[in-house]
């Protein structure tokens, strides 16, 4: 019958506009979702390589005042070669555990460095230097940085994840390769109790 | 006729259910109002615990661009302010707000200021050039939060050495007024030039906080929408069934399904109207952005900051 015909086609071609309209709407916010998550990342390693460029200039000036603290100091050049050393590619967003090593390497730099400021404090002369208080600022400036960026990659990460997880989504997710993004763990050991020990 | 929207046989034959219960014997039983009237009420309590569990408030925009929460500004030297950082923007664009509250309420510094950051959002689209001076009278700190379009030139070390050398001095001796007035002063000393009044306007692109503002402003006029369709698709399904009560003879009429096609095929045009609206919406919004302008001549624009500045205390 040419009425029914006309229904079942009309019927098809409904269903085929609804499919197509899911399926575009879906690819398009995980793609958006994917820009956000990379360009979360690329600040992320911005503010982690103007720390890491700040340091020969914040060695070499503590050097003039405190030469005899090589350990300390030797410890912070060590960690910030291994950081500069460290070749991330662009699917670390998609490997928890290159993002893990990645973290732990900066964990150490920033333990290395926070050593050295403790050190730093036996020195008088060199607190007073104009040129320390505002490597010490910038320093202290850009551990902030880390701090935002570090949480703003985590929030943009969280809400691809959330997109990437839920029906349909994550058919269309699956079927286009679309990967889970990975978090900043909170730092290693935060969620530990410190424990004292008494002599 | 209404009566015959509840006839059971002829909504069974539409393929939908309904209950024998008469409409009215729903409503007027009290217990199911009550639970409701309760479910309704720990609602709200649990939403007021979870508002009240945060320590320290964000506001959601400031006052103006002197926002004296701890009230240690002279009203005198706030307006003067107020009116100075106003004419300040007007010529240069960058805006530079002054806050003061109270206590940290055991926050951190760092993280409630870039909260603040993100709730103000001080500073211009795009240029990002916006400056807060937050200061906290109880906790005897402050911070200078620099948007990312002036990093540059109001850098971390120089931020840090306003805060040292030209406000904390000031502070410890009780004076917030000269240390705050020569504190701004400062900062407009050191990010001078850096941008002009003279490229505002023209369409721009929105930043993603506005987006989504405008976001859930859609989603509540989808609901507004969604509703509307509800009732049309009630009122024609009734007209449908009364039109084919009055034609139950004639063999010619539409079935329910050819009604269904039409409304559905109502519905798209309606959904491609509303899409059309919605995005001319969104362009004319975006375009007008420049020249709008708030409560008491301020408008924070939706600059972002990414945590740059420095932090003191006195």
């Amino acid at each position: 019958m040419k009425r029914g015909l006309i229904m079942t086609l009309a019927v098809i071609v409904g269903i085929v506009v609804l499919c197509a309209a899911v399926f575009g709407g879906t690819y398009n916010r995980l793609v958006a979702g994917e820009e956000t998550v990379s360009s979360a990342w690329s600040q992320v390693e911005n503010v982690y390589q103007r720390r890491a460029d700040l340091i020969p200039n914040l060695v070499e000036t503590v050097k003039g005042y405190a030469a005899h603290e090589r350990e300390t100091l030797q410890g912070v050049v060590e960690a910030r070669s291994k950081v500069s050393q460290m070749k991330l590619g662009a699917d670390v967003v998609n490997n928890p555990q290159t993002l893990t090593q990645f973290q732990a390497m900066q964990g150490e730099l920033s333990s290395a460095l926070s050593r050295l400021m403790v050190v730093v404090e036996r020195y008088p002369d060199l607190k007073a230097n104009q040129n320390f208080l505002t490597l010490q600022s910038q320093l202290e400036g850009t551990e902030n940085r880390i701090a935002v960026e570090r949480r703003r990659f985590n929030e943009a990460a969280q809400a691809f994840n959330t997109i990437r997880r839920t029906f349909p989504n994550v058919i269309i997710a699956n079927v286009m390769g679309f990967e889970k993004k990975a978090y900043f763990e909170a730092a290693a050991g935060a969620e530990q109790a410190p424990t004292v020990e008494f002599e | 006729m209404i009566r015959t929207s509840q006839n059971p046989v002829i909504l069974a034959e539409a393929g939908i259910q309904v209950s024998a219960r008469p409409r009215t014997s729903m409503w007027g039983r009290d217990g199911l109002r009550r639970s409701v009237v309760q479910l309704l009420f720990i609602v709200i309590a649990a939403w007021l615990c979870v508002t009240a569990a945060f320590a320290l408030e964000v506001p959601k925009t400031p006052d103006g661009y002197v926002t004296d929460r701890a009230q240690v500004l002279s009203p005198g030297v706030e307006q003067q302010l107020e009116r100075e950082l106003q004419r300040y923007e007007a010529a240069t664009s960058n805006q530079i707000v002054v806050a003061t509250f109270p206590s940290l309420e055991e926050e951190s510094l760092e993280d409630f200021s870039i909260r603040l950051t993100e709730a103000w959002r001080v500073g211009h689209v795009k240029k990002d050039n916006g400056v807060m001076l937050l200061i906290f009278p109880n906790d005897r700190q402050l911070r200078i939060e620099v948007g990312y379009g002036l990093e540059g030139v109001l850098t971390d070390a120089q931020a840090d050495q306003i805060i040292r050398t030209v406000i904390t001095p000031q502070f410890r001796e009780g004076h917030f007024d000269a240390g705050v007035v020569r504190g701004v002063q400062a900062i407009t000393e050191v990010i001078a030039g850096e941008f002009s009044a003279q490229t505002e306007g023209g369409h721009r692109t929105m930043s993603p906080g506005d987006l989504a503002h405008l976001r859930v402003q859609g989603r509540v006029l989808a609901r507004l929408i969604g509703g509307l369709v509800m009732v049309l698709f009630l009122l024609d399904l009734i007209r449908y069934l009364r039109y084919r009560r009055s034609h139950a003879t004639y063999r010619g009429r539409y079935s329910f399904w050819g009604w269904w096609f039409r409304f559905a095929v109502l519905l798209f045009v309606l959904n491609m109207l509303f899409r059309v609206v919605f995005y001319a919406l969104l362009v004319s919004r975006g375009g007008m952005y420049g020249g709008r302008s708030g409560f008491g001549g301020f408008s924070g624009g939706g600059g972002s900051f990414g945590g740059g500045g420095a932090s003191g205390r006195w």
